[in-house]
Formats: structure tokens, C-alpha cells, sequence
């Protein structure tokens, strides 16, 4: 593991790929400090921080486009296989050293509070427990990332995805309030995700009586429920939105609160999807 | 050393491997021949943890590929028929991640890394970028990358693939190095490559093995076949006169060149091509016509592949089981 992370890590410094993420984040973070306290001469730091989640549309791809499927086209992925290591080794050492070049950015954006804090009254706390769940947060989506980026050998079609993903997630809670609330909208919504599962599950496993089986079940499940009690898919859909944004949860941090809950989410989401990309790169093992 | 059983791997319908039996030995260099498509690189990928099988199992060094895969791992070394390199990296930046993947840290580290350069001659270029490197120079990085780790087995997947003459040759000589501290197997379908430096061959067609042999045996398979083609100072006639007394000979051509030469080539039946030989060559002495010239063709490697992989033969350890057909 700490062979891939050490390799990963130097790729990243003699490539342009940290240097452009971390000019990103930074211009994106010093353009929301300069409206944010400069211009509204407000102390809140964590509001900058708010501002720039949307930039994780752009900066998630930047980092994760490549991380796996660029392994796939230049067919260095057999060398890994070959190689006495684990495929979670892989991943886990992968996912490490984009952390790590993630990282780097944040710690000069932590400075930030510490230097507006000089010239008025900055509440410390907030600022660093936002800029922490900002750090949870980002991880989240570059999981979500490298996965995506393990499903591919194209770079560019990783981040095509990766980009419609994050804004479908930013977007939401807003989505959520245009959906249907009404039950019988809620359980043809779920039923439409059982068969998209069942798409997933086939190209994972290859296996069509495991991804029907599951499909139908699960659709099943939704039908017997909706009979048995229709008042409880009353709102059901708007609700999952909210419930599955990363976004929404952050904002609570913002308002000053360290939220367990929303840091458990943000794991839960981190190991899951490394988990699925660990699958996923085991699974060219078996095609 | 490796054992190799009852492998089995299915693409969908498509059958690559079927039922692959077989036992290599250590400290020999052996050639794995097959037309394109045969299985060759699905078998090695197989062999080497990049692929699983539908069936069957291989033992490396006593560890199960599929069970404890980092110990049977870390006593192979694995160059794929694309090398898998990193091309914005150096050749010293590379080895040392591979190094460190195969377990090698600090003075050790160091120290393999120099011995491989040094053997497969890339000490010069060690701080180029590999994307400027010529074929030859990254297959030896490939090469390098798969001898870290001191393997007790190397599996080199059409290691000669796009290379020059010149470069051929030294990659030759560099395997036919390693063979004599390592267990090398390589593949090809390079008949005259497998015959220059494998002391063994197996021979694999449509995912079948169809001969598992020293390259002399599987020739010998063939040489009953054979023909005799000499050149003599006679007319046609004459020949033809000559030829009938001659026992075996079941088939001749007679074409007759300038300054009343003629070449001919006979085929014949017996197994002792020798014999035949000796007794034109009497024949025509008390004619007192002279023989100039004369050769017999002997079978070579690549008569046995097309037999073999164009057929449906099987044969094991020389013996065939549709002998009759090779003999006419």
C-alpha cells in the first residue's frame, strides 16, 4: 500500500494534476473570501467555504478523472495485478494519495481564518470545524470518484460522469421540492431505481439472474409495501433527495454545528464506494 | 515447480483455454507456441493472478494462484505482452516502485535495482523518461521490472514482439542468461525463436495442449516424411532408370537445370533416410554419373506446428496418437 501511495503521490507533484487542483480550490476559495469577508467585511470564514462547494463540480473530476482508468488504457493495470499486492491495497493506496493532494490546499486555506482573525473577530471553532467537514466532505466525493473513474478506461468519460453526479447531488435538495410528494409518485420513482439497480448490478457481476432477481424483488417489495400502507411513501422521494445530498449535510457545520451524524454519512459514503471500486477492479480479473 | 490442472476459462461462449494439463520443471527455458488466438497470453495471465479461471488450478511453488495469491506472486515475475509501463516516469523511478510493491526496501531495494539494470543493459537511460525510450530499451525495462524480487519463475509473454533483428538477438541472449538461474517461460509464435533457446516446448492450439516436448523429439515426430533433394550429372532418363531400382522411394521430381544438370527430389518411406541416401548414391556411382549435391530435407519445428496445430493431433511426450497420418 505504501508502495502505490508513495508512486501515486510523486506522479501527482511531477504531473501538472496537483498543481492545477490546488490552483483551483485556491482561486476558488480566495474569490469567495474576497466577496465574503473583504468586500461584506463579515468574519464568517465558513460562508467562503459554502460558497465554494459548487467548485467541487469542477475540482473532483480534475483529481479523480484518471486515477483508475488511466491505469486500464496504458495497461499498467496488469503490472498491478501481477504485483504481490492486494486490489484494496491498490484502491486504499490510490485513495490515500489523492487525499493527500487534497490536503495540500486546505492547509494553506486554513491560514485564512487565522489571518482575518488579526483584524476583527473571527470565530475559530466554526471556521476550522467547517473547514474539517469541507475536508470529510471533499473526500466523499473523490471516493465517489475514483470509483466512477475505476468503471472506465476513459479519463474524459469519468469525468463526464463525475460532473453530472456532483451537481445532481448540489441540486437536490432544490430538485426535491419540484418532485412529485404524492405516494404513488414516490413508488413509481423507487421502482424506476430497482430497475437502474438491477442495470448496475449486471455490468458489476455479469450475472443476469442475480441482477433480475434482485430487481424484481425489490420492486416487489415496493408494490407489497405501497398496498399494505401508502401513507408511508407520502413524501418519500423528496425526502431521499434531501437525505442523500452531501451538500445539505455541510451546511449544518456551517451553522456552527459538529454534526456526528452527517460525519458518519460522509464515512459510510467514503467506505462504500471504496469498497465498489475495490470490486470493481477485481471484477477485470474476471471478464 | 508449476503444475498446471485441468484449466479451464470461458469468455462468454468462447472457449480460450480447455482443459490445460501440464508440469514445468525448474531451470529450464520453455517455449510456449500456439497460433494467435491459441490461448497463450490468456494461460499466462492466468498463471501470472492478472486473470481468473472458470476451472481448474495452478500451483506455484507450492502456493495456489487463486488461494494464496501474494505468496505465488512473489515468486513470479511477469512481463505482459504490452509492457505495462508508466510513460511519464524514468526507468529508475519506475523499478523503484516496483521494487517496493514486491516488498524490497532501503540497500536491498537499491541494490536489486542496480543488479537488473546491469543485466538487462539499461544502466544509461536509467534517467530518461520512458516515453522516449526506444521499443527495445522499454521491453528491457519490462524485462528489468520482472526480474526485481529475485523470481524463482519468469514469464515473458512474446517478449521479442516489434523489436529489430539486432534487438532480437540481444533479447534472446539475455533469456537464454536468465535461464540459467531462473525457471524462464516464455511465449511466441515465433517457430525459430522457440528452437533457439527453449530447451522445451509446449505447443498449444485453440486452447488445447497438443505437444509437450524437447524441439528435437517433436521434430524427430516428423522425419519420416521426409525428402531427399540432389543434383547429378545425368539425363532424365537415366534418373528415372536409377530411381526404380532404388527401395522406398515412393514419389520423385525431375527438373533438369543448365550445363546437364538435373536436381531431383524424391520422397520416400522409410524411416532411415540415411540409408537411402547411401544406396543413390551408389546407384548413380555405378552409372558413373556423379552426384553433386545432395541434402535431406529433415523436418523442422515448424512442419511439427502446422501438423500439429492444424490437425486435431495429440501427442505427448513424442508418441502420436494419428502417427499413420504423419508418415504419408
Amino acid at each position: 500500500m505504501t508502495a502505490v501511495l508513495k508512486h501515486e503521490l510523486s506522479g501527482y507533484f511531477h504531473s501538472l494534476t496537483a498543481y492545477i487542483f490546488s490552483a483551483f480550490l485556491l482561486a476558488f476559495v480566495g474569490i469567495g473570501a474576497l466577496i465574503y469577508n473583504i468586500q461584506s467585511a463579515v468574519a464568517n470564514f465558513e460562508y467562503v467555504l459554502g460558497y465554494v462547494c459548487l467548485g467541487f463540480v469542477v475540482i473532483i473530476p480534475i483529481l479523480t478523472m484518471r486515477v483508475i482508468a488511466e491505469e486500464k488504457k496504458q495497461k499498467t493495470d496488469q503490472l498491478l495485478y501481477s504485483l504481490p499486492i492486494r486490489a484494496s491495497q491498490i484502491v486504499v493506496g490510490k485513495y490515500l494519495a489523492l487525499l493527500a493532494v487534497y490536503l495540500v490546499p486546505l492547509c494553506i486555506v486554513a491560514l485564512y481564518p487565522l489571518i482575518f482573525a488579526q483584524f476583527g473577530e473571527v470565530y475559530l471553532p466554526t471556521s476550522y470545524g467547517s473547514l474539517f467537514a469541507f475536508f470529510v466532505m471533499g473526500a466523499a466525493m473523490i471516493a465517489v470518484g475514483t470509483f466512477i473513474s475505476s468503471l472506465t478506461e476513459n479519463q474524459g468519460f469519468a469525468a463526464g460522469i463525475t460532473i453530472p453526479i456532483i451537481l445532481l447531488n448540489y441540486y437536490s435538495v432544490t430538485l426535491a421540492e419540484y418532485v412529485s410528494a404524492t405516494a404513488s409518485g414516490s413508488a413509481v420513482a423507487l421502482l424506476v431505481i430497482a430497475v437502474l439497480f438491477g442495470f448496475i448490478i449486471r455490468h458489476l457481476t455479469k450475472n443476469q439472474n442475480l441482477a433480475y432477481g434482485l430487481s424484481l424483488l425489490m420492486m416487489l417489495a415496493v408494490v407489497v409495501l405501497y398496498f399494505a400502507d401508502s401513507s408511508k411513501f407520502e413524501g418519500l422521494l423528496p425526502d431521499i433527495m434531501t437525505k442523500l445530498s452531501l451538500f445539505e449535510r455541510f451546511y449544518t457545520f456551517m451553522n456552527g454545528v459538529f454534526d456526528l451524524t452527517a460525519m458518519i454519512y460522509y464515512i459510510t459514503v467514503i467506505v462504500f464506494f471504496l469498497f465498489l471500486s475495490v470490486q470493481s477492479l477485481e471484477k477485470r480479473r474476471y471478464n | 515447480m508449476i503444475t498446471v490442472e485441468h484449466l479451464t476459462k470461458c469468455y462468454g461462449d468462447f472457449m480460450a483455454v480447455n482443459d490445460l494439463s501440464f508440469e514445468i520443471d525448474e531451470g529450464h527455458v520453455y517455449g510456449f507456441l500456439g497460433p494467435n488466438g491459441a490461448g497463450k497470453s490468456t494461460t499466462m495471465n492466468i498463471m501470472t493472478g492478472c486473470l481468473s479461471a472458470t476451472e481448474g488450478h495452478i500451483r506455484i511453488n507450492g502456493y495456489d494462484i487463486f488461494e494464496e495469491p501474494e505468496r505465488a506472486k512473489k515468486t513470479i515475475g511477469y512481463l505482459p505482452e504490452q509492457p505495462p509501463l508508466y510513460m511519464n516516469e524514468t526507468p529508475a523511478e519506475y523499478l523503484k516502485f516496483v521494487g517496493e510493491a514486491k516488498g524490497l526496501r532501503g540497500m536491498e531495494l537499491k541494490k536489486q535495482i542496480e543488479d537488473v539494470a546491469g543485466q538487462t543493459k539499461i544502466e544509461h537511460v536509467m534517467d530518461r523518461l520512458i516515453s522516449n525510450l526506444s521499443k527495445g530499451y522499454r521491453q528491457r525495462v519490462g524485462i528489468a521490472q520482472a526480474l526485481l524480487g529475485s523470481p524463482r519463475v519468469i514469464i515473458l509473454d512474446e517478449p521479442t514482439v516489434g523489436l529489430d533483428p539486432i534487438q532480437i538477438i540481444e533479447i534472446r541472449e539475455l533469456i537464454r542468461q536468465l535461464g540459467e538461474n531462473h525457471t524462464v517461460i516464455l511465449s511466441s509464435h515465433i517457430l525459430s525463436e522457440v528452437q533457439a533457446i527453449c530447451e522445451k516446448v509446449l505447443i498449444i492450439s485453440q486452447g488445447k495442449l497438443v505437444a509437450f516436448d524437447k524441439p528435437e523429439n517433436l521434430e524427430k515426430l516428423l522425419l519420416a516424411s521426409n525428402g531427399i533433394t540432389f543434383t547429378v550429372e545425368a539425363s532424365k532418363e537415366e534418373i528415372e532408370e536409377v530411381l526404380k531400382e532404388v527401395s522406398h522411394i515412393t514419389e520423385w521430381d525431375i527438373k533438369t537445370q543448365e550445363y546437364e544438370l538435373t536436381t531431383v527430389s524424391v520422397k520416400t518411406e522409410s524411416e532411415n533416410v540415411r540409408d537411402i541416401c547411401r544406396e543413390l548414391f551408389f546407384a548413380f556411382a555405378d552409372k558413373e554419373d556423379a552426384i553433386l549435391e545432395m541434402s535431406s530435407k529433415k523436418a523442422n519445428l515448424e512442419d511439427v506446428f502446422i501438423e500439429l496445430t492444424e490437425g486435431d493431433n495429440r501427442l505427448f511426450n513424442g508418441k502420436s496418437e494419428k502417427s499413420e497420418v504423419n508418415r504419408k
